[in-house]
């Protein structure tokens, strides 16, 4: 450590200012801050409490990620296995003839045969997303002389997470540079954007190539297999539907469903919420205050399944929360510190304005199955409004108690 | 209840589904001019509530009473060969005018009890007047032949989603202090992508039926 400690010092002074490559400071910051956290010190107020910075809670984030990630690359292979072996078909392209060079053939129940066929589809996607996004994030911070954040790279993870497997290379490449350009660089970079760069991107992509982010034929890595995911299926025979279909609710507990690749699992989802409210990194206040107004907006629903026509009224809450990217997006998305509201009180009542949305959306708006992206993004509108009532009403009641002593 | 139900779910469509600001993107001069502080935009906001909800059904008397092709047999003598009479192409003019007195009363009214409000929308009072949001729910109340009652929740509806839309742009542009927007950028640019980016939050509403 001591010889790359010595390394990166002898070749700081290229990047001082006044040195040709006084530009490419950023670079040099950020390899630098990757092996050793940052020698400068605080001179003025206010004053750090503790040794966590940037770098190590977007860490924790992406280590809290790590079980979708894991469940992306078993599932997606998994569900194209098994599409395989119901339809009998054989895949064809680049993917197969590694699979098969390998000599893992195509066994839905093959543990290794599913990991890497997932891998294979999830590693290109990841790549585009981290070379677009990172190309765009170099350049800004090169031009704007920022530091690289590292934002970008909890965006990076999350991208690949919450699309579906057959997206095409291009239209990922042009959502993450649309998300973290328009959503994240032109606002100033990371901690000083609006909108959640990563939903951004999906939602973009979402309303700008629908035909491959969303119906039946995009979910499963399988060239011309189509079959609906569970939340199409609720959409149009409700909990009937749920209740016949191939899949258990523990199967869309666990993960094993067609989806968007990380979202599947509720299971992992949980995992993740574990890690980020231990450590403080994600609101605790946001997931409990989402679940509260989602699972009041169902029993509500519920309540009034008999004079609608509309059998998604009925289905119970244990569904909604494990179909879809409910738990995906009320664990990482919703938690989001810089797009969500930033006051303790504000985090009460926008989880909870999400959780609503997100099934009203789901139930009531015939055009979208799934409603937690556009809900989560709905109020990332409305956070700065909640924080600034929030604010007020505190300014309000301490004057009113200070009145009261004087 | 059917008709309570009716008027509410009128209500809803006017300030989510079809938010005037961002699914119309009508009323656009103020929205982006006044949208700097939240108190001064909740000011504004509350004028165009004010202010449609007045002007909506009033224009909906002039339009069934006066205008429409064969309105005006109600009059005494007259009335029975103004049958063939169709005015509907004084349209435009007329709801302007009404638009205009009803902005002028309001604006007297702001300036006897909230003077410190009047200062903060200056020009923009006024304004309303020529504000497209104002005069395009009067339009789309003919063109969808909404009744007196039926306008008058339209058009409160329609002011409480382009208030609702105005006030989030505010806080949203209030917390942008803490911002490095790119110089190019600053101000208008950066206000329109927000404005972009609020519409597709909207869009969650889009192909609601009710």
């Amino acid at each position: 450590m001591r010889l790359l400690r010595k390394f990166l010092d002898s070749q700081e002074k290229h990047f001082q200012e006044g040195r040709p490559l006084a530009r490419m400071h950023p670079l040099f910051e950020a390899a630098d801050t990757l092996f050793y956290s940052p020698d400068k010190v605080t001179r003025t107020a206010p004053y750090v409490r503790d040794g966590l910075d940037l770098k190590r809670m977007m860490s924790v984030v992406v280590v809290a990620l790590m079980p979708c990630v894991f469940m992306a690359l078993y599932n997606t292979g998994y569900q194209a296995n098994a599409a395989l072996m119901r339809t009998g078909m054989t895949p064809e392209g680049w993917r197969a003839e590694v699979v098969n060079w390998l000599g893992l053939g195509f066994a839905a129940d093959s543990f290794l045969s599913c990991l890497v066929h997932g891998t294979l589809y999830f590693l290109p996607i990841f790549v585009v997303t981290f070379a677009a996004g990172g190309a765009i994030e170099v350049l800004f911070a090169i031009v704007r002389r920022h530091e690289i954040n590292e934002g970008f790279f909890v965006t990076g993870f999350l991208i690949p997470l919450i699309v579906p497997p057959t997206i095409p290379l291009w239209q990922i490449a042009l959502g993450t540079a649309f998300g973290v350009l328009l959503g994240k660089e032109v606002f100033g970079g990371t901690g000083m954007n609006i909108f959640n760069p990563a939903l951004v991107t999906r939602v973009f992509l979402f309303f700008a190539y629908p035909a491959e982010i969303s119906g039946d034929a995009v979910w499963v890595a399988v060239d011309g297999y189509s079959g609906p995911t569970l939340m199409a299926k609720a959409m149009v025979d409700g909990q009937n539907a749920l209740a016949q279909s191939d899949w258990s609710w523990w199967d869309a507990f666990l993960g094993f469903v067609p989806g968007s690749m990380g979202e599947t699992s509720t299971l992992f989802c949980l995992l993740g919420a574990v890690l980020l409210i231990v450590t403080q990194v994600g609101s605790w206040r946001t997931m409990l205050s989402l679940l509260l107004g989602s699972l009041l907006t169902t029993l509500l629903l519920n309540a009034l399944a008999d004079k609608v026509n509309n059998p998604y009224f009925a289905v119970p809450f244990w569904w909604h929360f494990v179909i879809g990217g409910w738990a995906f997006g009320a664990v990482f998305m919703a938690t989001d510190p810089v797009s969500s509201a930033q006051s303790e009180i504000g985090k009460y009542i926008y989880g909870f304005l999400i959780g609503v949305m997100a099934i009203l959306i789901r139930v009531v708006n015939p055009a979208y199955p799934e409603g937690m992206m556009l809900a989560i993004l709905f109020m990332n509108v409305f956070a700065p409004v909640i924080d600034h009532y929030v604010v007020r009403a505190n300014i309000k009641r301490r004057l009113a108690r200070n009145a009261a002593i004087i | 209840m059917p008709e309570l139900e009716h008027y509410l779910s009128l209500a809803v469509k006017a300030v989510f589904v079809e938010n005037m600001a961002l699914a119309f993107f009508l009323g656009m001069c103020s929205f982006l001019a006044v949208s700097r502080k939240v108190e001064t935009s909740v000011g504004l906001g509350l004028a165009v509530v004010f202010v449609l909800t007045i002007t909506c059904p009033l224009n909906c008397l002039v339009y069934n009473y006066l205008l429409k092709g064969g309105a005006l047999t109600w009059l005494p003598v007259v009335g029975p060969r103004m049958a063939e009479v169709d005015l509907s192409f004084l349209g435009f003019i007329s709801y302007i005018g009404t638009i205009a007195a009803t902005v002028q009363v309001v604006e007297m009214v702001i300036d006897r009890y909230a003077p410190a409000l009047y200062g903060a929308l200056g020009v923009f009072l006024p304004l309303i007047a020529v504000n497209c949001a104002i005069l395009g729910a009067s339009l789309f109340m003919v063109e969808r032949d909404y009744r007196v009652g039926e306008s008058a929740v339209f058009g409160f509806g329609s002011g409480l989603g382009f208030a609702l839309a105005i006030v989030a742009l505010a806080a949203i542009r209030e917390r942008m202090r803490y911002s490095n927007v790119p110089v190019g950028l600053r101000g208008l640019g950066i206000t329109f992508i927000i404005t972009g980016l609020m519409a597709i939050g909207f869009m969650a509403f889009a192909g609601i039926q009710l």
